[in-house]
């Protein structure tokens, strides 16, 4: 079983994180009028290289340290281009290209993930 | 109410516009209104917009948009004189309502935008799971 997974693990995990950045582009654009609301984000790279367990120290509990680069287990607050009166840091315009990336990039690895199960599936009917 | 997905986040965050639509047509609606006291004119109302949290927000990162209050603008009623009009005071003067119509526009286009790019981010992530539901068919 575990040939399987590691087979398609690279993918799923990057789907998994890409969903979450996803939330968290939504969570943005939804409260894109809220005053004194500070846009998030998820720095991918580092992300990915943890759920890959080549990254920094996971931790667990809000009162983990974690070693390395500190916003890497999840959300750090996006530096704005333009300041605004009201405190909010989220630039829709900003937030729609993320988020259309993102999802560009999820359905990349939906796609890679969709073609490894059928590779494997030939395999399995030796066909 | 719990924050437990992408569809929690969008409803709320829309029904919060919406109540901002409606008290843009409020506000519209009694434009150039006039009442005979100062204490009876209207009042431009606006709501207070809050962020709400999910629970698991450091896993999850969702969070939306409440209304957390309506509350009316600190403006003074304007006072003009009117003698021919029925709600006049004796000294012949009326107190109208300071809705700005243009700030109002304004505040309904984006209001509108914003609806819309919710609205959008919500039909994208749905064809997205109903894409990751059909995987390896």
């Amino acid at each position: 079983m575990n040939g399987i997974r590691d087979h398609i693990s690279l993918h799923a995990d990057a789907l998994v994180l890409r969903e979450k950045r996803n939330n968290v582009l939504a969570s943005n654009i939804a409260n894109s009028a809220t005053p004194g609301y500070k846009a998030r984000d998820i720095d991918f790279a580092s992300a990915f290289k943890q759920a890959q367990g080549v990254g920094n120290l996971r931790t667990s509990d809000d009162q983990h340290f974690s070693v390395g680069n500190p916003s890497a287990n999840g959300l750090a607050f996006r530096q704005n281009l333009n300041p605004s009166l009201d405190g909010n840091t989220v630039e829709l315009a900003v937030e729609q290209m993320e988020f259309s990336q993102n999802t560009m990039r999820y359905q990349a690895s939906l796609m890679l993930l969709n073609r490894k199960i059928a590779g494997l599936q030939n395999a399995i009917k030796g066909e | 109410m719990a924050i437990n997905n992408i569809f929690d986040v969008a409803s709320r965050s829309m029904s919060s516009q919406m109540t901002r639509l409606n008290t843009i047509a409020t506000n519209l609606a009694n434009a150039k209104s006039v009442a005979s006291t100062k204490e009876e004119a209207f009042r431009p109302i606006r709501p207070v917009f809050e962020v709400d949290y999910a629970s698991d927000f450091r896993e999850s990162g969702l969070s939306t948009t409440d209304v957390k209050d309506i509350v009316s603008l600190d403006r003074e009623p304007e006072r003009i004189f009117r003698p021919n009009h029925p709600m006049a005071d004796e000294q012949g003067f009326v107190w109208e309502s300071t809705v700005n119509v243009d700030e109002e526009m304004v505040e309904m286009m984006e209001t509108n935008r914003q609806y819309q790019n919710t609205l959008e981010v919500v039909s994208t992530l749905r064809t997205l799971i109903s894409r990751t539901v059909s995987m390896g068919q």
